[in-house]
């Protein structure tokens, strides 16, 4: 028998490449993990439609556990409930802040379609609220581009979604 | 699973896929850096999109019957028959002729300058804003699941978009000018969203009025007049294309046609 706790232990050593420090579990990914006899299956939700880190992250859940011994594995992809930065991780989003990324606010705070809306984004490396956006979109889908008025520096913004 | 679904699921696919080439002809191109990667990000998220409507497209036709497959036989490319494999997401995205694509005119005009750009990319975000929220409670799982999820990015798309329209309906006399000259020259593409080909499982005249509303604000914001009643040109969701869907599909799938099942 296969330890299910073993497997979820496992894929807490699986980082999203674009962003290292944060693994599937942190960002929220994985939605199950069952097992019969020798058989794996995981259940993925995945971030953005087109993120090229998907594709990724499914070889690098397969290399872990075939490194492990694993061979009977399935992935399965998830559209629905679509992914939400509300399942990403308290740890996660401290993990995020200490990276020099600020994490998301809370869904229900900012994430509409209206225009020119200016979220409190708190600097990741003063600390200040006073910044200001310098584009909704990053470096990666994920990310939105932010700049400190007080220390100066531009950061991303891990928006929300 | 019918044979309309199959062309329904066509049709959004290449709409998203389209659009999405047009937009990353920007890359490396953009007015600003940050601009630049703007409009690629959204081209990025609807080549996903594309991605997840062109593997359900695979999926139902390799489901499919005998019969049901030679009621949709002119949609399938030629050059995959003789793979002897099962159809696959690239087949449909790649190896198709121009005739075989059911997106929007709109989708596949050039890039024009950057008003062009953006003012198209309005007229087509909220036009999927609305539609994918009909899309959400449809009664297909996949079809609503895939609409549940891009829509999120669809609204990302909407603000940018709006925004832009803003600011250069408002800025200066060139940028005021060149969004007017976008706006005449894309309106007559917009009314083909609204007639609804036989194979659309949305009805798509019940999103006339929402959108209109949507523009009719933003383009006040802007303080640009948007046109009245005009002749619309329609075509593209039955296969009839403007002379540039060919252009851009030779250089798209210039790879896979040269080297066939070329994998990256």
């Amino acid at each position: 028998m296969i330890d299910e706790k073993q497997i979820w232990s496992l894929l807490e050593e699986v980082k999203d490449p674009e962003v290292p420090v944060l693994s599937i579990i942190d960002l929220g990914m994985v939605r199950s993990v069952t097992t019969s006899e020798d058989k794996i299956n995981i259940t993925l939700t995945p971030t953005y439609s087109g993120c090229p880190a998907m594709d990724v992250i499914a070889m690098d859940i397969r290399l872990k556990l075939i490194e492990k011994g694993y061979r009977d594995i399935s992935i399965i992809q998830q559209l629905s409930p679509a992914w939400t930065t509300d399942w990403m991780s308290e740890e996660g989003k401290q993990k995020l802040k200490a990276f020099g990324i600020a994490p998301p606010n809370p869904k229900q705070q900012f994430c509409t379609s209206d225009m020119f809306q200016q979220e409190a984004v708190q600097c990741p490396r003063c600390n200040s609220y006073h910044t200001e956006l310098i584009s909704q979109f990053g470096s990666t889908a994920c990310k939105s581009i932010y700049r400190c008025l007080d220390c100066k520096e531009a950061f991303d913004h891990f928006k929300c979604h | 699973m019918s044979t309309n679904s199959f062309v329904y699921t066509l049709h959004l696919a290449d709409n998203t896929l389209i659009l999405a080439q047009r937009n990353a002809e920007w890359t490396g191109h953009g007015p600003v850096l940050e601009q630049d990667i703007a409009i690629t990000n959204i081209s990025l998220d609807l080549l996903g999109q594309a991605r997840n409507f062109y593997q359900y497209a695979a999926l139902q036709y390799n489901s499919f019957s005998a019969e049901e497959k030679k009621d949709v036989d002119k949609y399938i490319p030629r050059l995959w028959k003789e793979y002897n494999r099962e159809l696959q997401e690239d087949d449909l995205a790649f190896l198709r002729d121009e005739h075989q694509y059911l997106n929007l005119l709109i989708t596949e005009l050039p890039k024009g300058d950057w008003a062009q750009t953006v003012v198209r990319q309005f007229f087509f975000s909220t036009y999927q804003f609305y539609l994918y929220q009909q899309l959400e409670s449809y009664r297909d799982e996949q079809l609503a699941a895939i609409s549940e999820k891009s829509i999120k990015e669809v609204a990302y798309h909407l603000r940018w978009s709006s925004e832009w329209v803003i600011r250069l309906g408002n800025g200066t006399e060139e940028s005021g000018k060149r969004i007017k000259n976008a706006l005449n020259d894309q309106w007559m593409f917009t009314g083909e969203m609204f007639v609804s080909a036989p194979y659309e499982l949305i009805d798509t005249t019940s999103l006339k009025s929402d959108w209109q509303k949507k523009i009719e604000i933003i383009f006040s914001e802007a303080t640009i007049e948007v046109p009245q009643q005009t002749w619309m040109q329609s075509g593209g969701k039955q296969g009839r294309h403007t002379e540039h869907l060919g252009y851009l599909l030779t250089e798209m799938q210039y790879l896979q046609r040269a080297y066939p099942n070329a994998q990256w």
